[in-house]
């Protein structure tokens, strides 16, 4: 006869109620306003009985324009979360000197710093790449869509579930002690027993099928489906960029999937992979987890280098400078991210051989970061400088960037790095990089983007409030944090001894408020936006006088993207049609095919996500009953032929007169 | 297994005993130069870049060597481009406008040939100071400046969960959370760890490296000034990582032997019961010192074995391969040949 203890843990595994935080009031606190403004949203929704659109229109959309902005919104969702738990940090870190222990003991303080980690980077900075290369990609290519469009829903639910999967560990249990790589000996089951690892694990593990799927799928697109005429070396950057970035994805997403079964063995069914002992090697977990980790940086950078080519060329009102060289350095630092992993643990004692070697591969690649910069410098000279919203980031990333990449070389001099490796140095490198780099990149996609995808554009005093609030606070944020690393202080401390560290904390807090003023200026700029939309339309399709095909077709763009595919005879393809003076065609359109919307994405994404639940808190049968469940509407949906549907030619023509209407309006 | 008191962050009634336990002059020091550090970069308890080892010495002129070097392009590229930025704004009529400049060879070369230039320089010094500043590579005269004595002495560095525990292995004494140092004396230090990952790292004597469960790292350093410095963990280590520092002190040869007979003539032994009751998790240990310690003891703590009952690695694998005989004798060797027995 089973016990009462037997049957509890048979259904609901290692769950019970003292998974939930009720004894720490800030997480409660957290709890009741996301529970609030959940709430709210969800009567919104309800209220003005939006859930049959947003199902129909959006969850279970193929159209790789909704994808991407959805894949934004998760982005800028999780910024708010990411960010939220940097604002603790700075808070616990300005206070917790001496005597005064902060408002965080470790056991907390130590959660929020990995999850900010994973956040930032998982759910943050990959879904905003993700999205704006789904977004831009097809149609600056001439597509109408991507190659798998059921697949790209499919690894958008995908990231989103892994998602979640973070945001219920707030809640339910907790997140990962480990810092963002869960190094073991310290993630494997003896030092870390609880879920935390667990979460962290099974959330990147589904989120990692996502992008790969996602890298899968873009690939195929950028070199099966270009318009005619587009050889490669007629690309914009941006899709050479993208391009480049999801070949890192599908080679290096892998490594991640496999250390991460490979830690997932280890702490389900006792193998020995990284342990201390019975011939485990933490040290291969290392250096697996950077094989991954390294190209992943450059996963979030280059597609944020093609932003700043589009954007420095079209505010400058040139194409940009040396094309060639700038598609060459994207391809050595595609190939050459592969050759630097070590460099992130110089401190491991491999030797003066090995690490030189790291150490020069590592500096290798700054030449042709280098040489980008300077054309992005050459295509602003003997230009005429607009400066918009996007081309103020970019102007900001240059002078940012130099700075970071300085660093990074820097610490690529391995004796340099035995002084400076974990310090707040490093911290204050790494944030110059992505902060200066992809997030300043990122901003000024959407700024750019925007009105492609909702027909208006972003009201530019907010925006241009955004920028300095966000360009001033990482300054003001990150020089204590240099000065601290070259002090000696390490990242990752609650708690400091030497008062006089504390100084250094409150300047930092105060940057950190700054980037706050800067992410609300940025929400008030979208609320703003959308109410002022009528005098923000943009009619004419390209409101920039931009440079490639996205800009010749309608803001926002019809599902279809192009009622004709365009042909290419240059580079930069809609200022050559612009000059050549193409007209717009008004007749002969035909019927287009278009792929179907489905809901299989979303019901194998949920599915995944209780399988995870259920691998994290050991209930066995919700992982047998979602595993089977995601496989079986896999199958199933390969079985359905009803897969697509036909623009009739006169609808075609409808919206294509429209469009030729309101443009004869507007000149 | 759970090995961890996650509750440990509660206890912190020990805490003030540490900071009492600095140096009495550094606080003054740190006082009166906290204005000087607000001023500027002053050398101020900055010990990156005031070091008190020869080594770390020749890191921080590496740092600044590079980041010189490395300005030389980088002032140019940011000032250049707030300049063009500027210059070509659209609003400027008087700056020429040229849409059809997009490719210059000799720009071209300029591009690539100055990173180039700068990273070949700069490729060259990291190949040679990566072999010379090398954690293992022994101090020879060219590091150790010319009136050191070459003679190491051994420490064994061990990080524990979370505190740390030096072996004098010549002096046969042991401290946990000091470690003292006779200034101009090559120090070889031998690393490890019990339990998790974590980094030894003194910076004002040289940079950090790894201490790995099961693994043995090595720093070859040297300490030049007397004085009292800061050692810590660099490496976070679980819960009690923030309290993870140690007292470095470095003495004058005569003052150093005085306070190895002073530890000699004291009280302890570090037997493998002590050293089982000192691994388990803690924070803010006290400054301890033991007389003597059992010879083997810091080679059973890289074989994992060190706790009673333990069995080492090197006998597990070689149970596992019973052919590998020499594996289990060059074991036996390493840790005094009596301390695991065969499961």
């Amino acid at each position: 006869m089973p016990n009462n203890l037997d049957i509890q843990r048979l259904v609901f595994g290692r769950l019970t109620w003292d998974a939930i935080p009720f004894d720490v009031p800030i997480v409660m606190g957290t709890f009741a306003g996301v529970a609030a403004i959940g709430l709210t949203v969800l009567a919104l929704i309800t209220r003005y009985r939006l859930w049959g659109y947003l199902w129909k229109e959006w969850f279970t959309s193929v159209d790789h324009k909704k994808i991407g902005i959805m894949y934004s919104i998760l982005g800028i969702v999780m910024l708010l979360r990411g960010f939220a738990d940097a604002l603790m940090m700075r808070l616990q870190q300005a206070t917790s000197f001496g005597l005064h222990h902060g408002y965080l003991p470790p056991h907390h303080y130590d959660q929020i710093f990995t999850a900010h980690g994973v956040i930032m980077i998982f759910f943050v900075a990959m879904p905003l790449v993700t999205g704006l290369m789904n977004f831009v990609v097809p149609m600056q290519i001439g597509a109408r869509d991507v190659s798998f469009p059921f697949l790209n829903n499919f690894s958008f639910w995908m990231t989103a579930a892994g998602a979640g999967l973070v945001m219920i560990s707030l809640f339910v249990g907790e997140f990962a002690r480990t810092g963002w790589l869960a190094y073991p000996p310290l993630s494997g089951i003896a030092y870390s027993p609880d879920v935390g690892v667990d979460y962290y694990i099974w959330s990147l593990q589904i989120a990692g099928i996502g992008t790969l799927l996602s890298g899968v799928n873009l690939i195929t697109t950028i070199l099966k489906m270009r318009a005619p005429g587009m050889k490669l070396m007629k690309m914009p950057v941006f899709t050479w960029t993208a391009l480049c970035a999801n070949v890192l994805i599908v080679a290096s997403f892998p490594i991640l999937t496999a250390v991460l079964a490979l830690l997932a063995l280890d702490r389900y069914v006792g193998t020995h992979f990284f342990t201390n002992t019975l011939g485990g090697d933490p040290m291969m977990y290392v250096n697996l987890i950077w094989m991954w980790g390294h190209p992943e940086v450059y996963i979030l950078i280059l597609p944020a280098f093609g932003i700043y080519s589009e954007v420095v060329a079209t505010f400058s009102g040139k194409p940009l400078f040396g094309y060639a060289s700038m598609v060459a350095a994207t391809v050595v630092i595609t190939i050459a991210s592969y050759l630097v992993w070590l460099h992130h643990f110089f401190t491991m004692g491999s030797g003066g051989d090995v690490n030189a070697f790291f150490g020069v591969t590592t500096m290798l690649i700054s030449i042709p970061t280098g040489a980008k910069i300077f054309n992005w410098l050459f295509t602003m000279y003997r230009g005429r400088v607009r400066f918009e919203v996007p081309m103020m980031w970019a102007v900001g990333f240059m002078v940012t960037f130099a700075i970071g990449g300085m660093t990074g070389v820097l610490l690529a001099v391995p004796p340099a790095d035995f002084e400076l490796h974990n310090s707040l140095f490093l911290v204050a490198h790494f944030h110059n990089a992505i902060i200066g780099g992809v997030v300043f990149g990122l901003f000024a996609g959407l700024a750019y983007w925007f009105p492609k995808a909702f027909g208006f554009r972003l009201e530019p005093f907010w925006g241009k409030v955004s920028f300095w609030c966000w360009l001033s606070g990482f300054w003001v944020a990150f020089t204590p944090l240099y000065v601290m690393g070259l002090m000696g202080v390490t990242r990752r401390l609650s708690h400091f001894d030497d008062p006089s560290l504390q100084i250094w904390f409150e300047i930092a807090l105060v940057g950190a408020l700054l980037i706050l003023c800067g992410i609300a200026a940025f929400l008030i700029q979208i609320a703003v936006s959308i109410r002022n939309r009528e005098q923000l339309r943009d009619v004419t399709g390209d409101c920039w006088d931009a440079r490639t095909l996205e800009w010749s077709i309608p803001s926002p763009p019809p599902a279809y993207n192009f009622a004709f595919t365009p042909v290419v005879y240059a580079r930069d393809a809609w200022s050559d049609m612009k000059a050549r003076g193409a007209e717009r065609p008004t007749s002969g359109f035909l019927p287009i095919h278009l792929p179907k919307n489905t809901a299989a994405g979303v019901l194998i994404a949920a599915c995944s996500a209780a399988c995870a639940f259920g691998l994290i808190w050991q209930i066995w049968w919700l992982v047998a009953i979602g595993l089977l469940a995601a496989i079986g509407i896999a199958i199933a949906n390969g079985f359905n032929r009803d897969r697509e549907f036909t623009v009739p030619a006169v609808e075609v023509a409808m919206d294509e007169s429209i469009q030729a209407e309101s443009l004869r309006r507007a000149a | 297994m759970a090995r961890l008191n996650m509750n440990l962050w509660r206890a912190r009634k020990s805490r003030e005993d540490l900071n009492l336990k600095r140096a009495p002059g550094t606080r003054r020091v740190a006082g009166t130069l906290t204005a000087l550090c607000l001023a500027g970069l002053g050398g101020c308890k900055m010990d990156v870049l005031n070091p008190a080892g020869r080594l770390a010495v020749e890191e921080r002129d590496l740092i600044l060597f590079a980041t010189g070097l490395m300005l030389l392009i980088i002032l140019p590229v940011i000032f250049t481009t707030l300049y063009f930025a500027w210059k070509y704004r659209a609003s400027n009529r008087n700056a020429k406008y040229d849409p059809s400049f997009e490719h210059s060879g000799r720009l071209e070369v300029l591009i690539w040939g100055a990173p180039i230039a700068i990273i070949v320089v700069l490729g060259t010094v990291t190949w040679i100071t990566a072999h010379r500043l090398d954690p293992y590579r022994p101090l020879d005269r060219s590091t150790l400046g010319p009136a050191a004595a070459v003679q190491p002495l051994e420490v064994d560095a061990i990080a524990l969960d979370w505190k740390w525990l030096f072996i004098y292995p010549q002096q046969g004494v042991a401290t946990v959370n000091e470690l003292v140092l006779p200034v101009n004396r090559a120090v070889t230090f031998k690393i490890t760890a019990s339990s998790v990952m974590n980094a030894f790292f003194v910076p004002a004597m040289a940079g950090q490296i790894y201490a790995m469960p099961g693994m043995q790292t090595q720093l070859h350093a040297i300490l030049n000034k007397p004085g009292v410095y800061k050692g810590f963990s660099s490496n976070y280590s679980g819960a009690g990582y923030s309290d993870m520092n140690f007292r470095v002190e470095g003495l004058q040869v005569a003052d150093f032997d005085r306070w190895v007979s002073t530890v000699q003539s004291g009280a302890g032994r570090l037997d493998r019961v002590t050293y089982a009751g000192l691994a388990k998790p803690s924070i803010n240990e006290p400054v301890r010192t033991w007389a003597r310690v059992d010879r083997g003891l810091y080679g059973a703590i890289v074989e994992q074995c060190a706790e009673p009952g333990q069995t080492c690695q090197a006998m597990q694998m070689a149970n596992l391969d019973p052919v590998d005989s020499s594996k289990r004798v060059a074991f036996q060797r390493l840790v005094g040949g009596r301390i695991c027995a065969p499961r």
